[in-house]
């Protein structure tokens, strides 16, 4: 039986993470369809036809689905995954948000925020914030997993062929109610997808000084992140915050500055390729997982670096 | 002549409570690869479950909540964490034992089952317990009650039996408006819990502990998910430390080729 992605969107485009998990549903079964529930997603539906490697696309299209709210999702995808063997959501907020009660409707257990695919029923996912790798089994009439967006490849957005069907939407009696979204516009890469991520904590000090960061991420066109510390001092929003209870990312490269490394934060970033440690405290644990390590105030090492990478880039061009 | 009725209006608050290793141990994977060592170790509550504590024992407070009801599935040790509850502030607890540890679907049937009885308005719980960091239960129990979701919630507000809350998601804050009853669990900064005081743990050892059978309650707990193995991690290779500035920059360009 084919493997079922449930698109995350926002009505317009696709998520990174729909193309991270459609190439972890690559690895159990060939035959990989996505769903995408939305409000007005003709534009979205269509294009998502050519994505490598997938076969069919389900489309939900309602006004009632604009939101993305839960209790109306999930019935719909439930009934649909009763043609399934499994069903896939990224571990973003909105997978972690829905995955769950569509496992209450199908009586079955979830597998969490998978990190790896042995085969169609193996799976491997980190626990206790990383510290302890679990590999785990299940046989289920319907698989129901979320996937770690940063453990798998993005698929390619072009080349395929699938079909387009449509699916009937089913009304659910809501009584909850959308308000409102505050969403950061930053013209900075996606947190979760970025190549390279530059990363503020406690030692930031304030909010101001985080436009020390901002600088340094712009030129090196890098997405901002944040530890817990400095989410919590109101440096800085919640959206930004990198570990166990934030987002999990994988760049190419992480500079981690004035994070002392505590292990809820190594949690979100240490499966980078390259990490960097700006700390002035030598005894820091960030400095355990760091390839290059600096020990010095952030508040003139910042600077410097903005100046040697500007140098750097008279010298190129 | 007019009368007037005055009903007391009730408002029960029900909070889960996750026994699990302390935040701050550094976890041990047991040599024949079978788990994690929990014997001997320290355990405390659930960190985003005494965030649920706090936001009951705040609701009571301010006159909104009128009983508030702790429960935790486990071992009988999970007593602790029903203690350190009631010294929060919590009413009274209830404690579901089972021998074995439960999935996530099987600890959201058997909330079901207590709440069926109870009748709570509100069902709080954290967001995710930080040992199998599932982050499943709260939302599988809104959905077999029927009952709204609200997840990861930095902020509640409820006036007039209507319920405000606001979602850390991926994107910023999220806010929806819904009713009771409802489930909602728990994102770390909703609040800052408090410490019990010598004082409240006195008190709370008084305070009514009731203890369940999980047999009892007639529900299917079998695990559906079979763990072959748990290992240690990959560890990271040891890097170096630069002296400056300047080499960092350059070892970055040159050497690990990144920027």
């Amino acid at each position: 039986m084919a493997v079922l992605v449930i698109a995350e969107h926002d009505n317009q485009v696709l998520k990174t993470s729909t193309l991270n998990t459609i190439t972890a549903a690559q690895k159990i079964n060939n035959e990989v369809h996505l769903i995408i529930l939305g409000k007005d997603i003709q534009t979205l539906s269509d294009t998502s036809k050519s994505i490598h490697l997938l076969s069919k696309v389900l489309k939900c299209d309602n006004e009632k689905l604009e939101n993305f709210l839960p209790e109306i999702l999930a019935p719909i995808i439930a009934k649909t995954a009763l043609s399934y063997s499994h069903v896939i959501a990224p571990a973003s907020t909105f997978g972690k948000n829905l995955l769950p009660r569509i496992s209450a409707l199908l009586d079955t257990t979830q597998v969490s925020d998978i990190i790896g695919i042995e085969n169609e029923n193996t799976f491997i996912r980190p626990i206790y914030a990383g510290n302890a790798i679990s590999h785990v089994q299940t046989n289920q009439e319907i698989n129901l997993l979320t996937i770690r967006p940063s453990s798998f490849e993005k698929c390619e957005n072009s080349g395929g062929e699938a079909t387009l069907e449509e699916i009937p939407f089913i009304d659910s009696e809501a009584k909850t109610h959308f308000v409102s979204k505050e969403v950061s516009k930053s013209d900075r890469p996606e947190l979760g997808s970025a190549r390279i991520v530059v990363s503020g904590g406690r030692g930031l000090e304030n909010s101001d000084n985080f436009k020390l960061l901002y600088d340094l991420a712009d030129k090196l066109n890098a997405a901002v992140g944040a530890s817990r510390a400095a989410v919590d001092s109101g440096y800085i929003g919640n959206e930004y915050q990198v570990g166990q209870t934030g987002k999990m990312v994988a760049p190419e490269l992480y500079i981690a500055v004035g994070i002392s490394g505590a292990i809820q934060h190594l949690a979100g970033m240490k499966e980078s390729k390259v990490i960097v440690a700006i700390n002035k405290d030598l005894e820091a644990p960030i400095f355990n997982v760091a390839d290059y390590g600096l020990s010095s105030d952030l508040f003139q090492a910042i600077p410097e670096i903005i100046k040697e990478l500007d140098l750097l880039n008279q010298i190129d061009s | 002549m007019k009368l007037v009725y005055f009903i007391e209006i009730q408002m029960k608050v029900l909070v889960a409570v996750k026994r699990v290793v302390d935040y701050k141990v550094q976890i041990r994977v047991k040599s024949d690869n079978s788990g994690v060592e929990t014997q001997n170790v320290k355990m405390s509550v659930n960190p985003p479950d005494e965030n649920a504590i706090e936001e009951a024992v705040k609701l009571k407070e301010q006159g909104i909540a009128t009983e508030t009801i702790a429960i935790s599935i486990g071992e009988e040790k999970c007593q602790d964490v029903l203690r350190t509850s009631m010294a929060m502030g919590i009413d009274r607890s209830i404690l579901v034992k089972s021998q074995n540890s439960l999935e996530p679907l099987a600890v959201a049937k058997t909330l079901k089952k207590i709440i069926e009885k109870e009748k709570p308005d509100l069902v709080l719980m954290g967001k995710q317990a930080i040992d199998d960091d599932s982050n499943q239960t709260g939302q599988i129990l809104s959905a077999l009650l029927n009952w709204p979701q609200g997840c990861f919630i930095s902020s509640l507000k409820i006036e007039d039996k209507k319920v405000f809350i606001s979602r850390e998601v991926d994107e910023g804050i999220e806010k929806l408006e819904t009713s009771l009853p409802a489930v909602l669990t728990c994102d770390l900064r909703l609040n800052t819990p408090r410490f019990a005081s010598l004082p409240n743990i006195m008190k709370a050892k008084k305070k009514p502990l009731e203890a369940i059978e999980i047999e009892t309650l007639d529900i299917d707990i079998e695990p559906k998910i079979k763990t072959l193995k748990v290992i240690d991690p990959p560890t990271r290779k040891a890097g170096v430390m630069v002296k400056d500035v300047k080499e960092l920059v350059q070892k970055l360009k040159n050497e690990a080729k990144v920027i």
